[in-house]
């Protein structure tokens, strides 16, 4: 066999990367051995247990997860020095009922585990519906699994099985799982053996086996299944042989593009049509799918109707082909253009059920089909009819199975007959119509319209009479003359009948289509809808709403927060789930397939879990349960919930996308603001240190040599530089408070004009180059501030005007009250600032002047001093001077920081009725505005 | 003044108390120096400072407990260290006891002027005479007259309180609740807008500059204090 790597590519003998993904895919997880047999008692229990010890005996650490020895003497003996794993009891029905524990297997994690009966049905409650989904998640674990398996568990087979034996069985295995399995070993037996065997007692008791022999057992059953067994192990080689030869690139004569279409209905032979098409594309090595073309006819049919094609589709998914629908108006010639526009090859379908005297009115479809086929193979199948499954029948919604009989319709229908009639009587007699059937031809034709084909051909027939009685010779008689009225009378009844079949047929195209739209608006609706919501929870209560509303659903939608899932919107409303719930959801979203309710895994949840998935991945779950009991969806109600379901998805991700990148961008922010920080404390506090570490080490080592002048500007250096490193740790304090949301403002009623004379003073040392002027209006209320942090702001605000101003400006600092807010400006005659930056002039660590500073600063003042006003209740922006340069920093604080005015007044008037000597006017006129000197020292 | 005037200094920092030391041994004060409050308590009775500087951060004890303490040996002043944006500490020590505080990082000007006003407010309080003077102000105690070059002045019964309270601590911060509960009573502790009101009108009669406060200023956060000033030249 050539190694692949040498093949060159130009030969075309590359690996095809299918082959080559199934096998990298089977190295992680664990390896699977059916041991397969024709019957029940062959060894195959018997045959596990023994290559389970001989793995043992090479040193596999080997556990039995669940062994059944029906009692058999030579197989208890064998699990003697075999660890067996105790089984785990679930409740179902009172009763007790024990299960492999598949949780104590994941936990104890062995190389091997036995597990008996690969097709066994799980008790419901139990994780999954089938044992061998179990055994799928304990080979996901990388656990290797031995397994035994009947032949007549096979899906594929399970209606040849029926057919021979006349048992259906109803534990069936998806076939996907033995051509997914590593190793097949048959065991066989020949039934003379067997039937040997079974009248020992070896393998039931002695009563058991005699109704066995006769039943099931027959020689004749053993030997078919016993070939089919073997043919299906073959095959399995066949399969295994071809896999090899195509990962290796091996030029092989591979079955040439086959491609198979199995044709559905309503029809109960469906099913079987199906495993018919899968049996023929594995003979054939073809692709396969079912197809299901969808009518008008769609919209009369019963829901156990569209259950079966649901179920019909959903079988052929299982047995590993497609599933498609397609809108159809005429089903060969629909059918075809599939056929031709999909490469099929082969068109599978059954044989038509209905009467010759049908056929010859509405045409065959199997006759249309084969003329208009050409080079397709047509093959026309006597599907099974398999009698309805019991469960199904439990399922099925009560109001189909007992569809009520509606007279309404009927009653109607004759109502306009009789008013035809009541209409056309007195007529004929005054002006004699001939052709006075019109008449009955509209009540036809409107209870056509109304209410469909059977009761048009109700009225049909009784406006027959009706005319003949009221207005064919003899009147008032069901006889007839004149023979040409009968013939009238025939072709009165063919045109209403033709009519009744056009009209109601126009009447379900209308239905059909008038649901379609209304679906269609719905779902329009709803993707404008979602496509404005920005907010998460918004959407999910639309959606939930949504589905609810058009489905008449509960819904709940399951998202992951803070790691794990968590109810975020339910219609109607819920905040918690079940543990039952929560298990399924989790599993969904894990898996990302439908548990719960319905499903394979979970299904005692209430709910049915169904992933909500975008191209991406998940992105939630969405729960979805009814009040009734019985299936929760019909099939088209099924599409129109995927539909929903992946709009809200794509909506979901949308915001989390956009919630991914507000995060990323605040990530990006903080970043920035780290290093502006890391900046800023590297350089700009460095700054100042370097002058007084400077300046000192020169007076310490020239101070002698220096005179007092020269001392002095040193000396006076340092203390500058120090006072301004004091300033900038103070502002970075600041900050940090307010960033830490630690600072809280002690309100106190504030003086305005105190505060202010207070800030300047505090100021003072800055304004040794500006003249500072303050003009401040005497009827300012009290203000309820910090009077601190206020007198930080405007120490801020003051220190940043005399740091862009130039010298001998003059910085003017004004207090105002209007109606509605107390107003606080400081003006300086500097530049001004660019109109780009006035906003961004208050965010961390900006500068207008990025590059040249005339006075190194933290970039912190004008921040803290936004966020501190913002604390106390104001506002404060900044302008440019429109009469000549400058900027012009504004503080807003509204009146409702205001100290009761009537409080004031009241000491006001204490004050007088206290005073000891004259009333004397309390403000002199002169006072109102001073100009404060510049000079900042204490002392006079 | 300063000669034979022992000062008691209380602080962990080396750098601190050398600098303090050095600075008000050239004003000409005797220097006694503390690192921990256990040591500053054996001193203040061992060597009886007239003025005691007092950092709150000490290692060994809260300050304030510190001041406390002292209080209930000695009505010794205290000057109080303290940190920026920490006004509740500043006036949770005056209302213990502390004469005075003054924020980290300080000129050493600063301090000096205010050891000297609380020395001098100590010299007073031990013979106060009847007369207030500080500048162009004067008040007479006994006349309940206020004077201002000269001129009567006329004030309400509350203004006259508030200002002869605040006389009686001249050079000292007084806090916002000290004041309010000694003129309007404990009722109207925290009637913080009767002092604005009333300080403002006080301005207004008192300083030539309201703006710009010579006599009546404002301890941000704190509270007020009444400067002395030197008695005018002319």
């Amino acid at each position: 066999m050539p190694d692949p790597l040498s093949s060159s590519p130009e030969d075309g003998n590359r690996p095809s990367p299918e082959a080559l993904l199934a096998t990298t895919g089977k190295r992680h997880q664990g390896r699977l051995k059916i041991f397969l047999g024709a019957a029940p008692g062959v060894g195959k229990t018997y045959e596990m247990l023994l290559a389970g010890k001989a793995k043992q005996r090479e040193g596999v650490d080997v556990i039995v997860g669940l062994v059944e020895t029906h009692g058999r003497a030579e197989t208890k003996a064998l699990l003697e020095g075999l660890e067996i794993l105790p089984r785990k009891d679930v409740e179902y029905r009172d009763r007790r009922l024990a299960e492999m524990d598949i949780d104590a297997i994941l936990a104890r994690k062995p190389g091997l585990v036995l597990v008996d009966e690969l097709a066994h049905t799980n008790v419901p409650g139990s994780r999954h519906a089938k044992r061998y989904q179990d055994v799928e998640e304990i080979r996901a674990a990388g656990i290797d699994v031995y397994s035994t398996l009947n032949i007549q568990h096979l899906e594929s087979l399970n209606d040849v099985v029926a057919q021979i034996t006349h048992v259906r069985v109803r534990e069936t295995l998806p076939d996907h799982v033995i051509d997914e399995a590593d190793e097949i070993e048959v065991i066989d037996l020949t039934p003379k053996d067997l039937i040997q065997r079974l009248q020992e007692g070896k393998i039931y008791g002695k009563q058991v086996a005699e109704r066995a022999i006769d039943h099931y057992f027959s020689e004749g059953n053993l030997t078919a299944l016993r070939e089919m067994a073997l043919r299906r192990a073959a095959q399995r080689v066949d399969e295994q042989m071809v896999d090899y030869m195509q990962a290796h690139a091996i030029r092989g004569p591979w079955a040439a593009g086959e491609r198979i279409v199995v044709c559905i209905n309503e029809h109960p032979s469906s099913a079987s049509l199906v495993r018919l098409a899968r049996r023929t594309a594995d003979r054939l090595q073809a692709k396969w799918e079912a197809l299901y073309l969808e009518t008008v006819r769609h919209q009369t049919l019963s829901e156990a109707e569209r259950d079966r094609i649901a179920n019909a589709l959903r079988l052929a998914e299982h047995l590993g082909g497609g599933a498609v629908t397609i809108p159809a108006r005429h089903i060969a010639a629909d059918l075809v253009d599939y056929a031709t526009a999909n490469n099929i090859t082969r068109i599978i379908i059954g044989k038509s059920r209905r009467s010759r005297w049908f056929e010859m009115l509405h045409g065959s479809v199997v006759h249309d089909l084969l003329r208009r086929s050409g080079n397709i193979d047509v093959h026309v199948i006597a599907g099974e009819t398999e009698p309805a499954a019991p469960a199904e029948l439990i399922e099925a919604p009560a109001e189909t199975t007992a569809k009520s009989f509606d007279f309404k319709p009927y009653l109607v229908s004759t109502v306009m007959v009789a008013l035809a009639a009541g209409i056309g009587f007195p007529l004929n007699q005054a002006i004699s119509l001939p052709n006075i059937s019109m008449l009955f031809l509209a009540a036809v034709l409107f209870s056509a319209m109304r209410y469909g084909l059977w009761p048009s051909l109700f009225t049909s027939l009784i406006s027959m009479l009706a005319y003949n009685f009221l207005f064919l010779p003899p009147l008032f008689t069901l006889t007839i003359a004149d023979p040409s009225n009968i013939v009238a009378l025939f072709f009165f009844l063919v045109v209403a009948v033709f009519t009744s079949q056009l009209a109601a047929r126009v009447r379900l195209e209308a239905t059909a289509s008038k649901k379609r739209a209304d679906s269609t608006a719905a779902l329009y609706g709803f993707s404008r809808k979602i496509a404005g919501i920005g907010d998460m929870d918004d959407l999910l209560w639309a959606t939930a709403h949504q589905i609810a509303a058009m489905l008449k659903l509960h819904v709940v939608l399951v998202l992951p927060q803070n790691g794990s899932l968590q109810v975020r919107a339910g219609y109607p409303p819920e905040d918690e789930l079940s543990e039952a719930d929560l298990a399924a959801a989790t599993w969904a979203w894990t898996q990302g397939k439908p548990a719960g309710r319905d499903a394979e895994t979970l299904p005692g949840a209430r709910r049915l879990f169904l992933p909500l998935r975008t191209e991406r991945g998940l992105v939630g779950v969405m729960g979805i349960d009814r009040e009734q009991q019985g299936p929760l969806l019909a099939p088209d109600d099924r599409r129109l919930l995927d539909a929903i379901c992946d709009q809200a998805a794509i909506a979901i991700e949308r915001i989390n996308l956009a919630g991914d990148i507000d995060q990323a961008r605040v990530v990006a922010e903080t970043e920035r603001l780290r290093s502006a920080l890391l900046t800023s404390i590297s350089h700009d506090l460095r700054t100042p240190l370097a002058s007084i570490i400077g300046s000192a080490s020169s007076l310490r080592s020239f101070g002698q040599s220096f005179d007092g002048e020269t001392r002095d500007e040193l000396l006076l250096t340092i203390q500058e530089e120090a006072e301004r490193l004091n300033r900038f740790v103070g502002n970075i304090l600041s900050m940090t408070q307010l960033e830490s949301g630690a600072l809280e403002p002690r309100r106190s009623p504030v003086d305005l004009e105190d505060a202010i004379v207070a800030a300047t003073k505090s100021a003072a040392r800055l304004l040794g180059h500006h003249r500072l002027h303050l003009d401040i209006a005497l009827d300012l209320p009290l203000l309820r501030l910090d009077f601190v942090l206020f007198g930080q702001v405007l120490f801020n605000l003051i220190d940043n005007a005399a740091k862009y101003a130039a010298h001998d400006t003059e910085i003017l600092v004004r207090a105002r009250r209007d109606e509605t807010d107390v107003r606080i400006e400081v003006v300086d005659e500097g530049p001004g600032i660019p109109p780009e930056d006035l906003e961004r002039i208050f965010d961390k660590f900006f500068r207008v002047h990025g590059g040249d500073r005339r006075r190194a600063g933290t970039g912190l003042g004008l921040a803290i001093c936004r966020g501190l006003i913002d604390l106390m209740g104001g506002h404060i922006y900044a302008e440019n001077r429109l009469d000549r340069s400058g900027a012009r920093f504004v503080i807003l604080f509204p009146n409702t920081l205001a100290v009761d005015r009537q409080e004031l007044d009241k000491l006001a008037e204490e004050k007088f009725w206290n005073e000891t000597t004259a009333a004397q006017p309390m403000l002199t006129p002169a006072l109102e505005t001073a100009a404060v000197k510049k000079d900042g020292t204490e002392d006079k | 003044m300063s000669h034979g005037t022992r000062i008691l200094i209380v602080d962990d920092e080396p750098a601190i108390r050398r600098f303090l030391k050095s600075s008000l041994a050239a004003e000409g004060f005797e220097v006694e120096q503390a690192e921990t409050a256990a040591s500053a308590l054996l001193a203040l009775r061992q060597t009886k400072p007239d003025l005691v500087i007092l950092d709150l951060g000490l290692p060994d004890r809260d300050g304030l407990e510190v001041i406390r303490e002292v209080r209930t040996q000695s009505a010794v002043p205290i000057i109080v260290l303290s940190v920026r944006n920490d006004e509740a500490g500043k006036v949770a020590s005056l209302d213990s006891g502390a004469d005075d505080y003054i924020t980290k990082p300080f000129g050493v000007d600063e301090l000096l002027a205010r050891v000297r006003a609380a020395l001098r407010h100590r010299l007073q309080a031990q013979g106060t005479g009847p007369v207030f003077q500080s500048g162009e102000l004067s008040i007479d105690f006994l006349q309940r007259s206020v004077k201002l070059r000269g001129q009567e002045l006329k004030l309400s019964r509350r203004e006259y309180d508030l200002l002869r309270f605040m006389a009686e601590h001249a050079g000292k911060v007084i806090t916002h609740q000290q004041l309010l509960t000694a003129v309007w009573g404990e009722a109207h502790r925290n009637d913080v807008e009767y002092l604005r009101v009333y300080v403002r009108q006080l301005r207004q009669k008192l300083e030539d500059d309201p703006q710009q406060p010579a006599y009546l200023q404002t301890e941000p956060g704190v509270g007020y204090r009444l400067r002395i000033l030197d008695a005018p030249k002319a």
